[in-house]
């Protein structure tokens, strides 16, 4: 019976992530430019911790060329960081699952980070080396918001029965 | 990526993904256009009587001033046919205005409301009503992304306007700063001087206002001098600018849309004159 009612409520991934998508570049003053967290990544890593059996690594990969489009970055270079954070997610997910809320933003601090630094490696390689410590912010700021967006996807997720 | 690094392959995936992110990007420039239009529709008639005054006045002003210019510019003109130069004033311009969204902030880019619908092409020239702004990088059919000239991976062929001098401005990343780190230290430049474009490297045209040296450093144990500018656009307040073409000129023709291998015997010797290196 459980078989003839999976994948329900595909729309409203799509629509998380369209949400995603958008606050990535959301005009910020100046100065905030440099903090904003990855929202992709951090909604990604949601719905892979969720729902392994749907969002993937293949999805990932899409949704990182959708912001190297959108965000005029070198084609591929988030793909590859979300596809290796989407792995790891998967790998760990039922872990994760188990962690308290705090002990999970602290997973989320090294997956973010870890994003970033396959994107600092790719830009180094290209020849656009970053000096500045602020690169690392983003990663601090999206583990501390985790819990408002973990608490915020779950309240979706159950409302509207995204199995 | 690598194959979108070296070569161009990837351009036409770039912009069908573009297309499809087009949505979103609208979506977000929207309460900025929004704002605009509000506050046009409820301008009152008093600070549009205002406006006018002002405009009138200004109009006049420059239409004097352009008066003597085309006079000039005709003889400019008989002068360089009588050298045989290959020489041309005056460039078609389309206005585009910037999209509200926010790109990668360790790049200078901008998102521009023209694409490939307009003829627009990649590497083409940018300027606001200061000076020059940038180039071109990738288009899509609806929008287009321009590298702004403070990008690090930005270098723009320029000459002094005071005696000709040639040399390269190269972007640092800071939005009031360009850097010359090709210039002898003999050579005769000074603070205050303006830099416009030399044309070499065929991508940008002749002429055009680029930045101010701001600082000359000159340092005997350096082959080079240390001079920085500061670019004459308002590269982060413009929010109109325009996409110039260049009009055929005998000798520059050909290298126009191609990236620069061939510049002119004279110039410096630079690899990357005016070419994108992402």
């Amino acid at each position: 019976m459980s078989t003839l009612i999976r994948h329900h409520g595909g729309a409203i991934i799509i629509f998380t992530f369209v949400v995603a998508l958008i606050l990535t570049v959301v005009p910020l003053p100046n100065e905030l430019r440099m903090l904003r967290p990855d929202w992709v990544l951090l909604v990604l890593i949601y719905w892979c911790m969720a729902l392994p059996q749907r969002v993937g690594v293949g999805i990932g990969w899409l949704l990182g060329l959708f912001t190297d489009a959108l965000t005029g970055t070198l084609l591929g270079q988030h793909a590859l960081a979300y596809s290796l954070v989407a792995f790891l997610t998967l790998k760990l997910h039922q872990r994760l699952r188990l962690y308290p809320l705090w002990q999970q933003a602290l997973s989320m601090l090294v997956l973010l980070a870890l994003g970033q630094l396959l994107i600092l490696w790719v830009n180094g390689i290209v020849g656009r080396p970053i000096h500045s410590w602020l690169y690392w912010m983003p990663s601090l700021i999206g583990a501390l918001l985790w819990p408002v967006v973990f608490l915020l996807l779950r309240g979706l997720r159950r409302t509207f029965r995204v199995i | 990526m690598t194959v979108d690094h070296r070569q161009q392959h990837l351009e036409s995936l770039r912009a069908g993904l573009s297309v499809v992110v087009y949505p979103i990007q609208s979506l977000i420039d929207l309460p900025g256009q929004t704002g605009k239009w509000l506050r046009e529709s409820f301008a009152t008639r008093r600070q549009l009587q205002e406006d006018n005054a002002r405009l009138q006045a200004q109009h006049l002003l420059l239409q004097a001033r352009l008066q003597k210019f085309e006079a000039l510019e005709t003889e400019n003109l008989r002068l360089r046919e009588l050298l045989d130069s290959s020489f041309k004033v005056g460039d078609r311009v389309l206005i585009a205005e910037l999209m509200a969204v926010d790109l990668d902030p360790y790049r200078h880019q901008v998102v521009l409301n023209k694409g490939s619908r307009q003829d627009v092409f990649v590497g083409q020239p940018l300027v606001d009503a200061y000076g020059v702004m940038g180039q071109t990088l990738h288009v899509t059919p609806f929008t287009s992304t321009a590298m702004l000239i403070t990008d690090p991976a930005h270098a723009v062929p320029v000459q002094v306007n005071r005696n000709g001098l040639r040399s390269i401005a190269v972007g640092t990343g800071a939005l009031q700063e360009l850097s010359l780190p090709y210039i002898p230290n003999s050579a005769d430049i000074r603070v205050g001087d303006l830099l416009v474009t030399s044309g070499l490297g065929g991508r940008f045209p002749a002429g055009y206002p680029v930045a101010v040296v701001t600082t000359v450093t000159i340092d005997p144990g350096h082959a080079f001098a240390a001079v920085s500018a500061r670019p004459l656009s308002h590269l982060d307040r413009s929010r109109e600018v325009l996409l110039v073409w260049t009009p055929p000129t005998g000798a520059h023709t050909e290298l126009l849309p191609e990236p620069v291998t061939a510049a002119e015997p004279g110039a410096p010797a630079a690899p990357s004159v005016g070419e994108e290196t992402e």
